[in-house]
């Protein structure tokens, strides 16, 4: 299995880059894993949909969709796409280090 | 009295499941109630044919009770709303049932108005739906009014019914327009919230190469967020624009509206969360959902509301005998997949296991992943079995709920 390094740790991912064991993520390392993703800062507005992705992943086995993270997070599809512009649930789940969100067929 | 089992929906999953409860179960023992809120039953994989001449609406319309066994008790109301602790279900003209079981049926909703832009200028004119009835009669008269121009197939996002149907749409309008003698004149684009033609890779890489060969154009990763009609345009989140002509969207999903109002009932789109195994309810065991209506990570199609009945009768029995029950769905899903030019290919799958090559149910049967004349023939078939043995919640002759792994290539298309 693939591994990155972030904060200096070592941590398992898979070959997509999302982490395989959410334990291992710590928040210093979010920073770093936007920054490669192209966002710069981490706003307020860009925490809020991380910990609430974190949350949805204990709670739910998953990370939420788009349509469920505008529905439950606080945060307007639009504003989630202006925030995460490549995709905000991939992009969310990604830095939050939790797995791939598991879409519908 | 015996026990109370009441169905919410006699859509696909509803009225199969109260026919195989009733030929399972002793009548003298059991009683069952089924609730829906009209008459019309309507036979959805028809729809798709709607527009293209190819199939009479008034030919998909039957009763609802009609498809019943007749000692299933049909009550016509408006859910109002489930009440788990009570184990009641408040219907229209204050009308309480309480129930021993209950299993939701109420199937998916489409929810063109949370679109914006979508219901406005332009629906129904140049914009338009076939996922229900009104709406591919109305593609139908804009389709016959059509003489070229550019034609968007565009999904707004997951989960939706049918996951191949609008795939079929495009197939179906680049065979349409060559029937006609228009296909030059006319631009053919798929857009889709996925990042390929469908989920799975070695089916997306099937499909996908089919756009390519029938010159139909495949926009990826396109969430709809907004539809001008009179401009002729959709706009993606990420501010993407794909012009149309004519727009062929299919709308937002959700589940029925009083699962929203029923407290404990839904998710945050009002499907019913279940377990993916045994589609009981996680918090209330006396609770289980079937077909469309559930939020199982499974398509949402009749094939699968076919394969979750038997487990879902067999569990029931368990869950009232109070044994454990059998956690044996498998995810399993079937579809034929039309092509045009009187060919589909077929597709079988489950949880665990993407479409595959090969052939179904075992070595010698139809070809998986495949054009064949003779799929499309499974295709036309499918309508009397859905009637006929479906319905009446009668068992398919080799092909049950697991899905087959005989005659399936493990390796690459």
């Amino acid at each position: 299995m693939p591994t990155a390094t972030y904060d200096g740790t070592p941590v398992p991912v898979d070959d997509e880059g999302f982490f395989t064991d959410p334990g291992r993520w710590t928040e210093p390392m979010a920073e770093q894993i936007a920054k490669e993703l192209g966002i710069d800062t981490l706003t307020d507005r860009h925490w809020t949909v991380i910990r609430f992705m974190r949350i949805q992943y204990v709670e739910k086995g998953t990370g939420p969709t788009v349509r469920v993270l505008g529905k439950t997070s606080g945060v307007s599809v639009k504003e989630l796409y202006q925030l995460f512009p490549k995709g905000p649930a991939k992009t969310a789940a990604k830095i939050a280090g939790i797995p791939k969100p598991r879409g519908c067929i | 009295m015996g026990t109370h089992m009441v169905i919410l929906g006699s859509g696909t999953a509803g009225t199969m499941t109260a026919n195989r409860l009733q030929r399972t179960y002793d009548e003298r023992d059991f009683r069952i109630t089924v609730v829906d809120q009209d008459d019309d039953h309507v036979y959805q994989p028809g729809l798709l044919f709607v527009p293209f001449g190819l199939a009479q609406p008034h030919h998909l319309v039957r009763s609802r009770p009609q498809q019943l066994n007749t000692v299933v008790d049909y009550k016509q109301a408006r859910i109002e709303r489930v009440d788990l602790n009570g184990r009641t279900v408040y219907l229209g003209g204050g009308i309480r049932v309480s129930y021993d079981v209950l299993v939701v049926a109420t199937g998916a909703r489409l929810l063109p108005e949370e679109t914006e832009g979508l219901t406005g200028p332009g629906w129904g004119e140049n914009v338009f739906t076939f996922y229900d009835l009104p709406g591919a009669v109305g593609l139908r008269h804009a389709l016959e009014r059509f003489d070229g121009g550019r034609v968007v197939v565009d999904v707004a996002d997951l989960p939706l019914k049918c996951p191949v149907a609008p795939l079929e749409f495009a197939f179906l309008a680049d065979w349409y327009f060559q029937q006609r003698g228009i296909r030059d004149k006319v631009q053919l684009a798929y857009a889709t919230p996925l990042d390929a033609a469908f989920t799975k890779p070695v089916a997306a890489k099937a499909l996908g190469g089919l756009l390519a060969d029938k010159g139909i154009e495949l926009v990826t990763e396109f969430t709809l967020g907004e539809v001008d009609g009179p401009g002729g345009r959709l706009a993606s989140y990420d501010e993407r624009e794909v012009p149309f002509d004519l727009a062929v969207v299919v709308p937002l999903h959700g589940g029925a509206e009083y699962v929203g109002r029923s407290e404990g009932l839904g998710d945050e789109l009002d499907f019913v969360p279940v377990d993916p195994h045994t589609l009981q309810h996680p918090e209330h065991p006396e609770v289980f959902a079937i077909g469309d209506a559930s939020g199982l990570p499974a398509s949402k199609a009749g094939s699968v509301a076919h394969f979750e009945g038997e487990v879902l009768v067999h569990n029931i029995g368990r869950f009232l005998a109070g044994q454990p029950l059998d956690a044996s769905f498998d995810g399993h899903a079937n579809c034929f997949v039309e092509t045009g030019f009187h060919k589909a290919l077929l597709i079988d799958f489950n949880y665990d296991t993407e479409p595959l090559p090969g052939h179904f149910p075992g070595p010698l049967g139809l070809p998986l992943l495949k054009e064949s004349h003779a799929n499309h023939l499974g295709k036309l078939a499918f309508e009397w079995l859905y009637w006929h043995s479906l319905l009446p919640g009668r068992e398919l002759p080799g092909i049950g709920s697991a899905m087959p792994e005989r005659g399936k290539r493990r390796a690459h298309a």
